[in-house]
């Protein structure tokens, strides 16, 4: 392993990553797997988390290619050095930022949108002019092999590598010394990760989770737009990998006397979209492994929180199935409420008024979307500017995973960093500082040794006070 | 709370102290205060009325400290603060307003911004060098985006830290920025706790050790450190000039004790001699016959360091290549501006970074050669410089040296530029700041999307069909045709 990452790092030091003909050749070549290998795709999705073609296009092929051909189109414009004003004290000068690659970086992907987390940052990183190896998740192991096997024959060999394996192989290659790591996954190994980069004084990206927060408060507008709220509800929760997304809504905070004629509109979709009951659901993803199964089934063992399930609650342990289910005010010091769920389960929290949704999500660590189903403008403003959180979301939930424009990244406990178009590039960017000067003028009380003219004639000239300086000259200012 | 040597018993600032320091400014800050236009603006004008009625105190504390010059505490360490509070001041307004975001076909009808916040409660580690710049400035940026602050200034300057304690305390809101004097006991009590940024300046030893203690809380980091910044000199270029400049970012700033110095010079072994003659015509300009006289060169900050350049000075095969300087007074903590010619590049002079008046020359054959030099020694520095009047080279330098920031034709003059992003890569640190990049190091960039609720894309949702499939895609790839296309395709299928 020690060889593959030597063998990267002399690639990038003899500049093979540097060129934008190289950086676009490996983007459409990226392009052209997606394309030809689609059916293997949605099989590996398929085989690992049960998800269905449209799932697996709108999530993840669809998402890449869309990121693909964004960045072809806009590389160019984003690798040209930007120019900087410069004083006119300065003059002649000519100041620029240039966007530089870091070098070798390390891409750590999860497992619940396999394609998309590990070849989303792979673009970024590319476009940049890195070179890289990525570390898909094991966890989704249909899909690492075919990353596996599948990227060495379209993209370059000696500058993109993937590594199969567990956490003993991520721990491995953490020993090692990157010029960037990118990581997605728990804010528990996002610690490990950022404590072993401290050795080496890597900069890391952390795309971590929490729990995001659905306010809804659009039931009592028109029927229509109350079957829409709970329309994007359902397929903010179930649709993206049945709940096992860090987007993904992780509970709801509705006024009390709304809950009863909420729950019978989200029972209702969800029955059109995924079935009547556990036997028959279709159109869902299944829990991607035993251990996620047991996680999820033992957050409602507890009596009180069993007590609470007014929907669903059915699980097929075969199958690792877990029903869509919906619970009404659990106890909020139960697990369910605390940890990021992650899962089919939607509790909903009841308040008297609506707008106390603010509080109860300060009262929990900074998730990564705060969604809220408003059309109240000054509680719209409210939300923005009293509660934090990697990005808000009004009227929709998760499509602003598809907007190129929008930084996507947590805070606080949902991680630092950001990507997504040209986000992806700065990440994997170093932003380099250049100034150029001529040899004349001089600016000669620069130099020592110093005196009270010198002094005040720099005074002047720092604070931009031309005139001042004109005056100092002539003999006008005493010093 | 805070440290007090003054009474027999010391208080003393452990875990449980930096505990309660942290808390008084999270409930300050979750009022809200530190996040008013109005609250910003004040702290800034009250630091920059702190500055106006301060400098003779200030100079005296640097000269405690440091024997640097009043030209060069005035210059570099009131003057650019003062600057970047204005330059605050002015553009604040602008910084603070969102930035709309363009949003495509994909999720029309939609509008998108992204909105500043503050991160919360920070925490700002400077250095000993520049102990106001670097203490102050990073708090500019921080009080700009909102934040409340700990700042914990260097104890290796400790007139300085004292200074800034009091004024602090004086002139700004204490129940939102608070200085915390201290070592390493103090230091590491503070690093405990969880922030929501901090920002450390300093070398990368301990940069590891705060960066490791932002791992635990998952706390984001600015490290500015430092590492070897090179010099390339060229031939045929106005050489006064250039030597003047030099000097300049060497020995006039804090005396090679400055992040950003020049560390050493490659040049050809054709041009050697007359950079080194006009060395020591310029040196004994600026400086004269005996620098160790001269009221212009800041002295050695202590003993440590005194004993760590001599270290470098006597290793033995360095000492025979000394070419100009080398004097010492011990007591005084001084050492006279000495070059040195051709040292073996496995010298530890080579090897580390110098912070001091040493000024190594090494020599190659052709000046294309320095590259190879720059990217053999090591770790990426925070400045590369080069001398020349040949595109060519210009080019290659700007394309292939990496390094924090690069210039041409002048040192350490990038600093005062606030449209560059003052920061390092690699070894030399992580993260920028300087004008409005320390807004945004302090700031939180939220992503905001709005979306109505016309035009709902049925095909998001389940029952999933092929039909949905081919739709799906058309609107994904957000081509107007490619919709329309496939529209037409499912009404007529």
């Amino acid at each position: 392993m020690e060889k593959s990452i030597a063998k990267l790092r002399e690639t990038f030091k003899n500049g093979g990553t540097k060129s934008i003909s190289w950086r676009k050749s490996q983007l459409k070549a990226l392009l052209q797997l997606i394309n030809q290998n689609e059916d293997s795709i949605f099989k590996a999705l398929d085989q690992d988390l049960g998800k269905s073609p449209v799932e697996s296009y709108r999530d993840e092929v669809g998402v890449l290619k869309k990121s693909v051909t964004y960045t072809l189109s806009c590389l160019e414009k984003w690798v040209a050095p930007k120019k900087a004003e410069v004083p006119l004290l300065f003059f002649p000068a000519k100041a620029e930022v240039m966007p530089q690659p870091l070098g070798v970086v390390l891409i750590f992907s999860s497992w619940n949108f396999p394609f998309t987390l590990a070849l989303d940052p792979l673009i970024g990183a590319i476009s940049a002019g890195n070179t890289v190896l990525l570390k898909p998740s094991d966890l989704a192991p249909a899909c690492m092999s075919f990353l596996v096997e599948t990227i060495p024959k379209y993209l370059d060999n000696k500058a993109i590598k993937v590594v199969a394996g567990g956490a003993d192989i991520g721990e491995r290659l953490l020993q090692l010394k990157w010029d960037k790591i990118f990581f997605t996954g728990s804010p528990r190994v996002g610690r490990l990760v950022m404590a072993a980069a401290a050795k080496h004084l890597t900069p890391v990206t952390l795309e971590l989770g929490g729990k995001c927060p659905a306010i809804v408060d659009t039931l009592s507008t028109t029927p229509s737009k109350a079957k829409v709220t709970a329309k994007r509800i359902v397929g903010g929760k179930w649709g993206p990998c049945n709940g096992q997304a860090c987007i993904a809504i992780d509970y709801l905070l509705v006024e009390e006397k709304l809950a009863s004629a909420l729950i019978e509109l989200l029972k209702k979709t969800i029955k059109r979209f995924y079935g009547e009951n556990i036997k028959s659901l279709k159109s869902i993803s299944r829990i991607v492994n035993e251990h996620q199964f047991q996680r999820l089934v033992n957050l409602l063992k507890d009596p009180n929180v069993a007590d609470s399930i007014v929907y669903g609650g059915s699980v097929d342990e075969e199958k690792l199935v877990i029903e869509p289910t919906i619970l009404l005010d659990p106890p909020l010091d139960s697990e369910i409420m605390s940890e990021e769920i992650f899962g089919p389960l939607l509790p909903i929290i009841t308040l008297k008024n609506i707008e106390e949704s603010i509080n109860f999500i300060n009262s929990k660590s900074n998730p990564l979307v705060i969604y809220a189903f408003t059309e109240d403008e000054t509680f719209k403003k409210r939300i923005l500017s009293e509660t934090s959180s990697g990005t808000v979301t009004f009227n929709d939930s998760m499509v602003q995973f598809l907007c190129d424009s929008l930084p996507f990244g947590g805070v606080g406990q949902s991680g630092f960093g950001r990507y997504h178009g040209k986000y992806s590039f700065d990440t994997f960017s170093h932003e380099k500082s250049i100034l150029h000067r001529g040899f004349y003028p001089e600016i000669e009380p620069r130099y020592p040794p110093w005196t009270d003219f010198k002094l005040l004639f720099i005074k002047l000239a720092y604070e931009f006070d031309y005139f001042g300086l004109i005056l100092l000259l002539l003999g006008f200012k005493r010093s | 709370m805070l440290m007090e040597n003054k009474a027999e018993n010391k208080a003393v600032f452990d875990a449980e102290s930096a505990k309660e320091v942290v808390k008084e400014l999270r409930d300050s800050f979750v009022t809200g205060k530190t996040k008013s236009h109005r609250w910003r603006v004040t702290q800034l004008k009250a630091m920059l009325k702190m500055l106006d009625e301060n400098e003779p105190q200030i100079v005296a504390a640097l000269r405690d400290d440091l024997s640097k010059p009043e030209f060069e505490s005035s210059l570099y360490e009131i003057q650019m603060l003062k600057n970047s509070c204005r330059l605050a001041l002015k553009e604040m307004n602008h910084w603070m307003m969102p930035e709309k975001a363009k949003t495509s076909l994909t999720t029309f009808p939609s509008s998108a911004e992204i909105v500043s916040e503050p991160l919360g409660v920070v925490l700002v580690i400077s250095a000993w060098n520049y102990p106001f710049l670097l203490s102050l400035d990073p708090v500019v940026g921080a009080i700009s985006a909102g934040n409340a602050i700990v700042l914990k200034p260097s104890e290796m300057a400790p007139a300085s830290s004292s200074l800034i304690a009091k004024l602090v305390a004086d002139y700004l809101d204490s129940s939102c920025i608070k200085v915390v004097e201290g070592a390493v006991p103090e230091t590491s009590a503070l690093l405990e706790q969880k922030w929501d940024k901090i920002l450390y300046t300093g070398n990368g030893r301990v940069a590891r050790i705060v960066m490791a203690a932002a791992a635990k809380h998952l706390t984001p980091v600015v490290l500015e450190l430092g590492g070897k910044s090179p010099v390339i000199v060229d031939s045929n270029i106005n050489l006064k000039v250039a030597t003047r400049r030099i000097i300049a970012g060497k020995w006039g700033c804090n005396n090679g004790q400055a992040c950003i110095s020049p560390d050493y010079i490659i040049t050809t072994k054709d041009y050697a001699t007359k950079l080194v003659d006009s060395f020591k015509c310029e040196l004994e300009r600026f400086y004269g016959k005996d620098p160790l006289e001269s009221k212009d060169l800041s002295r050695i900050v202590n003993s440590n360091h005194f004993d760590r350049l001599s270290k470098l000075m006597d290793e033995e095969k360095v000492s025979s290549k000394i070419v100009h300087g080398g004097q010492r007074n011990e007591k005084n903590l001084q050492i006279a501006p000495t070059i040195f010619l051709d040292v073996p590049v496995n010298s530890l002079i080579m090897k580390e970074e110098i912070f001091g008046p040493l000024l190594p020359i090494i020599t190659v054959d052709k000046v294309e050669q320095s590259f190879d030099l720059i990217h053999s020694s090591g770790g990426k520095p925070l400045a590369a410089y080069l001398f020349t009047n040949n595109k060519k080279l210009k080019r290659k330098f700007v394309e292939t040296v990496s390094a924090g920031g690069l210039v041409v034709n002048d040192t350490a003059v990038h600093l005062a530029i606030h449209s560059l992003p003052f920061g390092g890569v690699g070894e030399s640190g992580m993260g920028s700041y300087h004008g409005k990049f320390s807004f945004d190091a302090f700031s939180h960039k939220k992503a905001v999307l709005y979306r109505g609720f016309a035009g709902d894309a049925f095909l998001r949702y389940p029952p999933y069909t092929p039909g949905k499939l081919t739709l799906l895609q058309a609107l994904l790839s957000g081509s107007i045709v490619g919709i329309i296309r496939a529209l037409l395709g499912w009404f007529w299928a």
